[in-house]
């Protein structure tokens, strides 16, 4: 990676005129004073082997996510499983079956508690394991550690101690948090990406100590020896105090000498640091907070259903036991055949209270059916099988990183399907943070052919609609549909160039190949170029293979002109302290000549100035002001001869806004001699000015020469979108989602992304809160409360007021006013106006900001959010939000770690929610309502024949059927419903993402339905108990005279009870494949062959079952009419139920599915295509929206023109 | 080797893992409904006739004696008559048959409000000791009549057997006897199987308590169909159990008369005893319910099947309808 490239080792801090200044050091040259606790650490540099014993031994680098260990998982994973409610009542129950109370036999209890819990333990263990092997990848890093005598070699991160020197190569992450002792440069700067920390893509600059300057080889560390004296670990970012002695001084250090953990080298070609802060105690593991469990909506649903159906269960146990004290008391004594009392007191009608209660134990075990022990196993199971189709979809598989979707936690599934609102990051979720040079304007003229996404969306948009909305058009208006026409309809090109250059997305034939110079104002596009090529502060790097020169810029944009300047023919080839060297190419010239440009003075980009100008003399000796800066700042500096092409610049200008490019307007003035050197003499005065009006001063010196400034023009920078994210947007906003964005970006950057987001568009009225400059100066606290309340207030009356139902307003805010608004007082208020608005964009926001905002919406709303983000600064919100997503595939991974699902790229949203979500929702719904079902089915029979049998408790069923029913002859094709149905096929649910919101709105698990399912099991446990009882009631049932006895009713009454039940789930399924035939299929068969084989044991193991099938049932007609009779009486009503609404009220799916029957979407394409693009909710955002709002402009305007020749017409259509 | 990664990762397709497998995909269309509403029907109703028609076939005598049989110096307490081993208890019954009765004709007592699917009681046994001459001290769940109070284990053990119905009926009629055939009224599967041909009753009502009907100690359990038949617990506390067959056929307006021996003490808590004489068809005894039960469903679901139908004709939907989407629904609502 090293090789082939030439470093330019040049003193990077003279490039910065006041961004990167050294800090005057008078101020702070004394060492920190500590005292008192939190400052104990002391780490001796070079010297590990000390850290090894105590009282210096520290946490080592080895860090663990994973919830337990092999000592810990057996108590840890058994407590985290009764923790549950229903599992201790089960553990109880089985506890209790060992005692005579019991019902049933203990086998019949403790193994299916034993099962479900073993299993759920086994998902727990196999997720702590995936953890594990994630953690090992990170432990298992490389880096280079200084092994003494000078040497360094690999080491994985796991072995670093603290006091370690490492060596930390470009583009590497820091495995530790260290002191940064050196660099590759001169003077010891090193640029650092912290977007893993904080989302930030600036790169940061971080210097050493001048004392520590000189150890800048490996050599150099054989003898360095030097203490450090610090804080202890703790979570603070941005703070750090400690002291180094080192050579017999004492320095102090700062925060911008330490390099964190999980921040990134760049730009940089090696760091030598000491390792402070070691795994858990490094700082960004301190930031990490324990991912909390989620649950979903569905299941605390479930949790209170499981309530109510407790209630039942101790409800019925009372009635069961008090009849059975009643019956005790009165009528046992006479029941001479019972002997009763006992000598337990189970029935002892003296003492009928006791044994009522003893009898109340044994029917709270009986009935324990009402609250299926295997729910829970079954729901894990299925959440598991659905997380593997989630992983195994080839559709959510990113080919170019090689990374699949997958889901980390399964327990979440069915909350993808409820999702109302998502939070989003911005970079490295919608953008890829790159920029690419896509348009230009120079000289008042427009360059540039290649249409930025938005456009082409908006476009292929546009196409779609009006085939859909045809006839519409011919309708309104005659020339409707040819005025639409006239939009200019880009056409896609996407990968129409081969070798596609990174950064450069620029077509046009005018300007490529030095054809420039043959356009009307030559002079002008030199200039423009030059400005591209000179005024940045980027360090070239050749790549001596391919002989081309790549640039190592602070931000992406810069980069971007600089390889746009490059390919017009202005390489940017060298840099010294003083001077840039430019290779120009020109039509004119054979060979490109090289020019050298002496760098006077540099005025440095900051996001208050919003401007960076560069002094240069040419060769001529000509000293020209290069200026590039936001449109809205150049324009205000322009001299009076410099406005010629204001006017059309301005019009390109707001063209690439609204194509969401990011704009940059280009100046320049010329400069006499004596004006610049008059200017230099106090630019000079203010750069060496100590004290605090230093910076003021030379803002002010600066600003003077930034003045009477002649325009150029301007550029267009697409802040690369991530493949397909204004698609998925739009498609996620038609889904009914709303999306917030949540950035710590600069405010103009994150309203760029907004518009090539389609989030903003034009016409859309923004609602900015920001800080003022006036606000600024008052920095009273109360003073910007006040102004902020009167922000939102304003604000919300402001949409209060809107007539336009079109209207979309957009809200915008910034870190700052957030803390405000996030406060207790106020955050009722800020979120009922975020929620008014179509897009939310919070800028400049920080992680725990970010976190708060999610739990605003999360509480604020009560509806679900999903949190999607890619960094370490998403953490809070991705752990925050009811659901977090993680974007995989880049190299930081604690997003993805914290995640609940991790997906490549932001576009697999979409089909992460609206179709699995979708699906996951209608499974696990469907599927907890039919257990409950099939439960209180089965479980109430229980209770309606203890009633017959004195309230004795005993059973009608054998305890291996009961066993049976839940683990083998009911589970399977209740599994099958929760992992293979799909009411419509997934492009179906692409193609109408209307369809999703039937989980936000919950139209499956809501109260109605669920009491709706636990009526039909109530109906059902009635009818199959009743109608089996009165058929073998006394009469003999078959032909040899003999008479049913409880083994005979209670086998019949179970068959229906499996019939029905599985009839029951085939009359709920929509898709059948061959997997749901054959489960449905073998649960019943499955019980008979078990009837047969439990026949065929020893009757001391069988009983009264011993050939109960063979010789008793099968020959019994009427054992098989009953069967019929009484699954066709239970399911009759749902039967009916079912038809009934679909042939009345039938809901969206159903429709859909009865097109795809009659194959009406294949003879009708065009009611087809109609439905797919009205199948969408309301929205404001999102470039369909964006089309809307354009044709609806159009037809106003169209409907002006015709008022004029018409005017009652017009009075007409306005009323519509 | 980087490649190799990628790819490992790769999800591989397969109609499976995508899911994408081919499914039938039914949906409820209005020819389905109804067609399946009048298939149920069409298919109920005549089996519920031909139930009810065999239902009807069967001729079924019922007599109730167990107050009748009390003698009237005793009517006010039955159990000291019930009680008293000195008194004579047979007690003369006569049974008119209604119709012609084709052998063979089930003789059954009925008893009523008989616990027998009391907990208690269904659990007081041990089918290991019934079937295992080894295994006659098995007489853990046999409580309380497990062992005689000198320790020795009862066999057949446990409240069931110790409760064994013991009247006794002899049926003549026109003075000669019908011999009731006490022979396979037991599952062949009991007498051949559960209950050994090789365990003898041992101790058995030989402790304090006398429940119910004493077993000749000579001959083996899987001899003894009375017991056998008793230990099939009944589900329901009014129960019928086999006692005998009549291999003769009895001509209609026959009187029988039925010397029932009344032993049992159904008068403590209450209960009735009834001497049936029954012949069964195919769908055993005498079963109304069934057929009527079978008529009713199938009558509802014609009933449903024409409501559909009218439903279909007044307010049709054309299936796939757009119309019915909900975003085209919308502004109605």
């Amino acid at each position: 990676m090293g090789h082939g490239r030439i470093r330019a080792k040049i003193r990077r801090s003279s490039l910065y005129t006041f961004g990167c200044i050294r800090p005057p050091r008078e101020s702070t040259d004394e060492p920190h004073q500590f005292r008192g606790p939190g400052y104990s650490r002391q780490v001796c540099c070079n010297q590990p082997q000390l850290h090894q014993k105590k009282p210096l031994k520290y946490v080592s680098n080895y860090i663990s996510t994973t919830k337990y260990n092999v000592i810990t998982f057996l108590p840890k994973a058994l407590f985290e499983q009764f923790r549950r409610v229903a599992n201790v009542y089960f553990l109880l129950a089985a506890a209790l079956s060992l005692t005579p109370v019991s019902p049933f036999s203990a086998y019949s209890m403790i193994a299916p508690l034993a099962f479900v819990i073993g299993l759920s333990m086994a998902k727990e263990a196999v997720e702590n394991w995936h953890r594990f092997m994630q953690d090992m990848k990170v432990n298992m890093r490389k880096v280079n550690v200084h092994n003494g005598d000078g040497v360094f070699s690999l080491k994985p991160w796991m072995n670093i101690r603290v006091g370690d020197v490492l060596k930390v190569e470009k583009d590497q992450f820091f495995p530790a948090d260290l002191l940064l002792l050196s660099s590759s440069y001169e003077d010891g700067i090193c640029y650092v990406e912290t977007m893993n920390l904080d989302g930030e893509t600036n790169l940061k600059v971080k210097r050493s100590l001048e004392a520590t300057l000189t150890l800048d080889d490996d050599a150099a560390f054989k003898d360095f020896k030097g203490t450090i004296k610090c804080e202890d670990p703790n979570p603070n970012l941005y703070a750090f105090v400690g002291n180094l002695e080192y050579d017999r001084q004492v320095f102090p250090l700062d925060p911008s000498q330490i390099l964190l953990r999980d921040s990134k080298l760049r730009n940089t070609g090696h760091v030598y640091g000491v390792v402070i802060f070691s795994g858990h105690d490094s700082k960004v593991m301190q930031n990490a907070t324990k991912s909390p469990s989620k649950r979903s909506t569905i299941e605390k649903q479930m949790d209170k259903i499981i309530y109510v159906l407790f209630t039942l269960l101790v409800l019925i146990s009372l009635i069961s036991s008090t009849g059975f004290a009643i019956k005790t008391k009165t009528q046992m004594p006479s029941w001479w055949y019972l002997q009763a009392p006992d000598d337990e007191g189970l029935y002892d009608p003296n003492n009928a209270a006791l044994s009522g209660f003893y009898h109340l134990v044994t029917a709270l075990i009986l009935y324990g059916y009402l609250i299926p022990i295997s729910l829970y196993v079954s729901i894990e199971l299925v959440k598991v099988l659905q997380a593997l189709f989630i992983n195994q979809d080839i559709h959510m598989y990113d080919e170019e990183t090689g990374t699949p979707a997958q889901a980390r936690t399964s327990n979440l599934n069915e909350e993808l399907g409820m999702v109302d609102t998502i939070l989003s990051d911005k970079t490295g979720t919608l953008t890829c943070n790159q920029m690419d040079f896509l348009k230009c304007s120079i000289a008042g003229i427009p360059y540039g052919m290649r249409s930025s996404e938005v456009e082409l969306a908006a476009a292929s948009q546009m196409a779609e609609d009006l085939e859909g909305h045809g006839h519409d058009f011919s309708r309104t208006g005659g020339q409707n549909g040819s005025e639409i026409e006239l939009e200019t309809v880009p056409t896609p090109k996407g990968e129409s160039s081969p070798s596609r250059i990174k950064g450069f997305s620029f077509e046009d034939h005018r300007l490529m190949n030095g054809n420039w110079s043959r356009e009307h104002d030559a002079d002008v596009h030199l200039l423009f170029f030059r400005v591209l090529a000179l005024c940045h502060t980027a360090i070239p790097e050749l790549n001596e293979e391919t002989g081309t020169y790549s640039y190592e810029a602070e931000s992406p944009d810069e980069g971007a002109f600089l390889v746009a300047a490059r390919e017009f023919g202005f390489e940017f080839c060298k840099r010294t302290q003083s001077s840039i060297l430019v290779r120009e190419r020109h039509h004119s010239y054979e060979q490109p000549i090289e020019r050298e440009f002496k760098l006077l003075n540099l005025l440095d980009f900051t996001s208050k100035r919003k401007r960076m100008s560069v002094i240069v003399q040419d060769e001529s000796g000509q000293i020209l002001l290069l200026c590039k800066g936001a449109d809205s700042i150049i324009f205000d500096r322009l001299a009076k001869n410099g406005r010629v092409y204001e006017e059309a610049t301005t019009k390109h200008l707001n063209d690439y806004g609204e194509a969401g490019l990011r704009t940059l307007a280009l100046a320049y003035r010329k400069l006499e001699e004596s004006e610049y050197s008059a200017w230099n003499d106090e630019f000079v005065k203010a750069k060496t000015a100590i004290g605090g009006d230093r910076e003021a001063m030379l803002e002010r010196v600066s600003d003077m020469m930034e003045r009477d400034l002649i325009l150029i023009g301007a550029t267009a920078v697409e802040d690369k979108l991530q493949q397909g994210v204004p698609q998925c947007i739009d498609k996620l906003a038609q889904a009914g989602l709303k999306l917030w964005v949540l950035t710590g970006d600069k405010m103009e950057t994150a309203i760029n992304i907004g518009f090539s987001c389609s989030l903003l568009r034009q016409g859309m009225k923004q609602i900015c809160i920001t800080t003022t400059a006036d606000m600024l100066n008052q920095d009273s606290k109360k003073a910007v409360k006040e102004n902020i309340v009167m922000q939102i207030t304003n604000a919300s009356q402001m949409i209060k007021l809107e007539k336009d139902p079109h209207a979309a307003f957009a809200l915008i805010i910034d870190g700052k006013m957030l803390s405000y608004a996030l406060e207790d007082d106020l955050k009722h208020q800020f979120l009922s106006l975020a929620v008014a608005c179509a897009s939310v964009i919070c800028c400049r926001v920080s992680p725990k900001q970010k976190a708060m905002v999610t739990r605003l919406v999360k509480e604020g709303t009560g509806k679900t959010t999903l949190a999607i983000g890619d960094g370490a600064n998403d953490v809070g919100m991705i752990q925050e939000a009811d659901i977090g997503v993680g974007i995989s595939g880049v190299e930081g991974m604690q997003a993805v770690m914290a995640s609940d699902f991790s997906i490549a790229q932001f576009r697999f949203l979409e089909r992460l929610l609206v179709v699995h979500g979708h699906w996951c929702y209608k499974r696990i719904a469907q599927m907890i309502c039919y257990f409950f079902y099939k439960n209180i089915a089965f479980g109430l029979t229980l209770f309606y024949f203890e009633a017959f049998t004195g309230f004795s408790g005993q059973s009608v069923y054998d305890d291996w059927y009961m066993l049976l029913f839940n683990v083998v002859l009911t589970s399977l094709p209740v599994i099958a419903l929760g992992v293979f149905e799909q009411d419509v096929s997934s492009e179906i649910c692409l193609q109408f993402p209307a369809l999703y919101q039937q989980g936000p709105r919950n139209l499956f698990f809501d109260w109605y339905r669920i009491f709706g399912w636990m009526g039909n099991g109530l109906y059902c446990s009635l009818i199959v108990f009743f109608l089996n009882i009165i058929i073998f009631y006394d009469q003999a049932f078959r032909v040899g005279g003999q008479t049913a006895d409880m083994t005979v009713v209670g086998t019949a009454m179970f068959t229906c009870v499996i019939y029905a039940v599985n009839c029951q789930i085939a009359l709920t399924m929509s898709h059948f494949t061959w997997i749901q035939h054959f489960l449905i299929g073998f649960s019943i068969i499955a019980w008979y062959v078990f009837l047969i084989l439990y026949g065929m044991l020893s009757p001391e193991l069988a009983g009264n079952a011993y050939k109960i099938f063979v010789e008793a049932l099968a020959p019994a007609p009427i054992f098989w009419l009953s069967t019929l009779l009484v699954t066709v009486a239970c399911n009759l009503p749902y039967l009916a139920h079912i038809s009934f609404q679909r042939s009345f009220n039938p809901m969206d799916h159903h429709v859909i599915q009865e097109i795809k029957y009659y194959k009406k979407d294949v003879e009708d394409r065009h009611m087809w295509t109609r439905e797919r693009s009205k199948a969408r909710q309301e929205t404001k955002i999102g470039f369909s929206a964006r089309v809307d709002a354009k044709i609806r402009h159009l037809r106003q305007m169209l409907q002006k023109k015709s008022s004029v020749l018409s005017p009652r017409v017009a009075l007409a259509a306005t009323q519509t | 080797m980087d490649q190799k990664n990628k790819n490992s990762k790769k999800p591989s397709y397969s109609r499976f893992s995508q899911q994408e497998l081919s499914a039938w995909k039914p949906i409820l269309t209005p020819g389905w409904v109804i067609a399946s509403f009048l298939t149920i029907g069409a298919l109920f109703i005549p089996v519920g006739l031909v139930a009810l028609s065999a239902s009807d076939a069967v001729v079924e005598i019922v007599d109730r004696y167990d107050e009748e049989c009390i003698p009237d110096a005793y009517s006010m307490d039955p159990e000291s008559f019930i009680q008293n081993p000195d008194i004579k208890k047979t007690c003369v019954r006569s049974l008119r048959v209604p119709k012609k009765m084709v052998a063979p004709i089930f003789v059954y007592y009925q008893l009523e409000n008989f616990y027998q699917n009391h907990r208690r009681f269904v659990k007081s046994r041990s089918d290991k000791q019934l079937r295992d001459p080894e295994a006659n001290n098995d007489t853990y769940h046999c409580f309380p009549e497990a062992r005689t109070s000198d320790g020795k284990p009862i066999v057949p053990c446990g409240l069931i057997a110790w409760s064994l119905f013991n009247d006794t009926y002899k049926l003549s009629t026109r003075g000669k006897p019908l011999t009731i055939n006490k022979k396979g009224i037991a599952w062949k599967s009991d007498t051949e199987v559960k209950f050994g041909s090789n365990v003898y009753p041992k101790d058995f009502q030989k402790g304090g308590l006398i429940g119910g009907a004493k077993l000749d100690e000579k001959v083996p359990l899987s001899e003894q169909e009375d017991l056998i038949v008793w230990m099939r617990t009944a589900a329901l506390p009014n129960f019928r159990k086999l006692y005998g067959k009549i291999d003769t056929d009895l001509e209609a307006h026959e009187t029988i008369k039925a010397e029932v021996e009344n032993n049992y003490n159904t008068y403590k808590f209450g209960g009735r005893k009834k001497l049936v004489l029954s012949t069964t068809t195919w769908i055993g005894g005498k079963n109304d319910f069934l057929g009527v039960a079978y008529i009713t469903v199938g009558g509802l679901c014609l009933f449903m099947a024409i409501n559909f139908i009218l439903l279909y004709v007044f307010r049709p939907r054309r299936l796939g309808d757009p119309s019915y989407l909900s975003w085209n629904r919308l502004p109605v609502a």
